[in-house]
């Protein structure tokens, strides 16, 4: 078994089902928690307007924007580049499409029943280069930052480097870098994604998960108060 | 680095200091300290099973979901005048994180199997003594700032209960505590002393103040500071009730709204003094308890009451300016027009955390002040610096001092005439500040503004 059947066979099964147990186990390890009924008289019984919260929070009040305006604006700069490569990018969506139909039977098409839209490759091109600059640069603060720098531990840091590394090594796949063979590129591509699927679950980058889950709850309960969200 | 060791049930609590600008302990300044002897084990132990006592879905799903993002700290005015990064809010919760994620996260067997996380020693907690007490007021404007929603203020009120439990709260908010606990007031406004006080300002004031009336539709309740320093406010709500005509009273067995309890991570003494006023409201019938402009004891009472006792509560609760609001809208509270240009400091608990952010402001319109608000105001106005027990800790002088100068700018930039509050505790952090950098500006209180201005002759 060469590299790319290794990255390609086990090492994505393995990799996706640490992915999924892991993930249910953190979500259930915190859902299953028992959570106290509050007693007190709200003061507007519609909680669950609260909920606005998930959307409010994606930007901040004008009040605080001056101080966190470059993490939020390189924040949504790297997230953006990286998830519209992960799911735009042609090949991209014919590996999905390949993975649907090992599993369903069928394919993508008829599973989600319309066709996944995908993006010209030099778009893509350019969003994932905004996404490694991006990612460079908060890379950079963390370092320098007295604040990022003193909360920050390995989890930080690895977290960053496996959202990094597929970004690199795809575009370097993409660009088939002179001197090496596509197929190694493109198993060290999916060996990097592989990689990010296995410490998803164990770090910070759960917060795709857990964002909705605490800006909902923070949002019903400031708003059972009416509190300000 | 100086510890006092302090036996809780041996030593006494230290003497009062009321020729202050503010109520408070004389102690002299420590770099932590610590109640009680234990094995320093048992110390952290304790702190730990407290703080994972209470641990339910919601706190667990905030220590989840920190980012490490850093955003919190510009939220803070102690890192906001300092900007030295131990104030970063979520780093107040460091030692806290580490144990949740070792000993209580879905994870916990791994990272203690790999000691990913180490245990957390009596060193650290000593060292973050001073960061969850002398430089949190729990004001909670950070959890309007984290990109998560992450109520940040929540976890330290609940890792305060750890401290509490380790033995390791500032002593001054031991003391208070404890004189609560013991003596039915932190600050020395005992049944006695009350009684006298009621007798006098009755007198004084020619104002009739109805006590222990076994049925009352309202039961008052005071906070220590205004009973001690600020009677006027007592004069005022019983001027208040009266000209509405309200059938109410003060009780001796529950007049004290003041709860340390809540401030220190003492959540038993946190219950006895909240079950005082409610079994007070429960004797008379009252249908209504209103909370004096005290922030903490809208918390204490308005959200945590129901839970502490156990079922929703037999009456409304109500801070003093809600109920002034909904005079003022029903018509029944009318008042003289103050031609003078106000600004109001929309206390923490009450506003930002309370929900009660129109009500002042809706009374403030009655008395015809011209409102100029500040910047930020409402949900996202500065605190005092003097909140969650800040104001009573002598040895955090120094830094609140700093953060009280965010206050001085921002009430200077409005230009009004008339600084407001409804918060006694807010009120005198204004007046200790304003003694301090010698300020010629003086905090008002709202309930006593009110007073001030009935039209008497109505009906
Ligand atoms: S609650 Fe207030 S004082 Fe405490 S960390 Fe947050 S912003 Fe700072
Ligand atoms: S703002 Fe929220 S997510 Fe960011 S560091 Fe602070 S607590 Fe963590």
């Amino acid at each position: 078994m060469d590299l790319l059947e290794f990255a390609r066979g086990p090492a994505l099964q393995w990799s996706v089902s640490i992915f999924i147990v892991g993930v249910l186990w953190r979500l259930l390890g915190v859902f299953l928690l028992r959570s106290k009924k509050d007693l007190s008289e709200p003061r507007n019984p519609a909680a669950w307007k609260g909920l606005r919260l998930i959307a409010l929070r994606s930007w901040p009040r004008r009040e605080f924007l001056e101080g966190t305006a470059f993490g939020e604006v390189m924040g949504y700069a790297f997230h953006v580049g990286f998830l519209v490569s992960l799911f735009f990018f042609a090949p991209h969506v014919l590996f999905f499409a390949d993975v649907a139909r090992g599993l369903s039977g069928t394919d993508l098409q008829g599973l989600i029943g319309f066709r996944w839209p995908t993006l010209p490759n030099g778009i893509i091109t350019l969003l994932s280069a905004i996404s490694v600059a991006a990612l460079l640069a908060v890379l950079v603060h963390r370092l320098v930052n007295p604040v990022k720098r003193l909360i920050s531990n390995f989890d930080d840091y690895f977290s960053w480097f496996v959202t990094f590394a597929p970004l690199v090594t795809g575009m370097a796949a993409f660009a088939h870098l002179a001197g090496w063979p596509y197929e190694r590129l493109l198993a060290y591509h999916l060996l990097s994604v592989e990689l990010l699927l296995v410490w998803f679950p164990f770090g910070k980058l759960m917060h795709a998960f857990t964002i909705f889950a605490a800006r909902g709850t923070t949002g019903m309960i400031f708003e059972r108060r009416g509190a300000s969200l | 680095m100086t510890a006092s060791t302090g036996q809780p049930h041996t030593r006494k609590p230290e003497p009062l200091e009321f020729d202050k600008p503010r109520v408070s302990i004389a102690t002299p300044e420590y770099r932590y300290d610590m109640q009680g002897e234990m094995p320093e084990a048992e110390r952290v132990e304790r702190a730990m099973k407290s703080f994972v006592k209470d641990f339910g879905r919601t706190a667990a799903i905030y220590m989840e979901s920190c980012i490490h993002c850093g955003m919190c700290a510009e939220a803070c005015h102690f890192y906001e005048v300092t900007k030295d990064p131990k104030y970063t809010p979520i780093w107040k919760l460091e030692p806290f994180k580490q144990a949740y994620k070792r000993e209580y996260g879905p994870f916990a067997v791994i990272y203690r199997a790999l000691n990913l996380k180490q245990k957390v020693t009596v060193e650290r907690l000593q060292e973050w003594q001073q960061l969850i007490y002398d430089s949190c007021t729990v004001c909670g404007r950070c959890s309007l700032m984290c990109p998560m929603g992450i109520d940040i203020a929540a976890l330290v009120s609940q890792a305060r209960h750890g401290m509490y439990a380790a033995g390791l709260i500032p002593h001054e908010l031991w003391s208070v505590t404890e004189r609560a606990r013991l003596e039915g007031s932190p600050l020395g406004a005992t049944p006695k002393v009350f009684k006298d006080r009621l007798e006098w300002l009755s007198d004084d004031h020619e104002v009739e103040i109805p006590l222990d009336e076994p049925d009352a539709d309202v039961l008052c309740a005071m906070s220590s500071i205004e009973i001690m320093k600020y009677p006027d406010s007592v004069v005022a709500t019983a001027r208040i009730m009266n000209h509405l005509g309200v059938s109410w009273t003060f009780r001796l067995d529950g007049y004290e709204a003041t709860n340390f309890g809540l401030l220190s991570g003492n959540a038993a003494a946190q219950k006895l003094l909240t079950m005082k006023i409610v079994d007070a409201a429960v004797a008379c019938g009252a249908k209504t308890v209103i909370l004096p402009e005290c922030g903490h004891a809208y918390t204490a009472l308005r959200w945590m009451g129901a839970n502490m006792y156990g079922q929703p509560l037999p009456f409304r609760v109500m801070h003093i300016a809600e109920f002034l609001a909904e005079q003022v809208r029903e018509g029944k509270l009318r008042l003289k027009k103050v031609a003078k240009s106000a600004t109001f400091h929309d206390p923490c608990q009450v506003v930002r955390r309370g929900g009660a952010i129109e009500a002042p402001r809706e009374v403030l319109k009655a008395l015809g002040v011209e409102l100029h608000e500040m910047y930020p105001t409402k949900g996202t106005n500065w605190c005092c610096g003097g909140g969650g027990g800040v104001v009573a800790n002598h040895r955090a002088d120094e830094l609140r001092y700093k953060t009280f100068k965010l206050k001085m700018e921002q009430i200077e930039a409005t230009g009004a005439e008339l600084p407001v509050t409804t918060c006694a505790n807010c009120r005198q952090t204004f007046d200790d500040g304003q003694a301090h950098f010698k300020w010629d500006r003086k905090m008002h209180s709202l309930l006593e503004l009110v007073a001030d201005n009935l039209i008497e002759d109505e009906s």
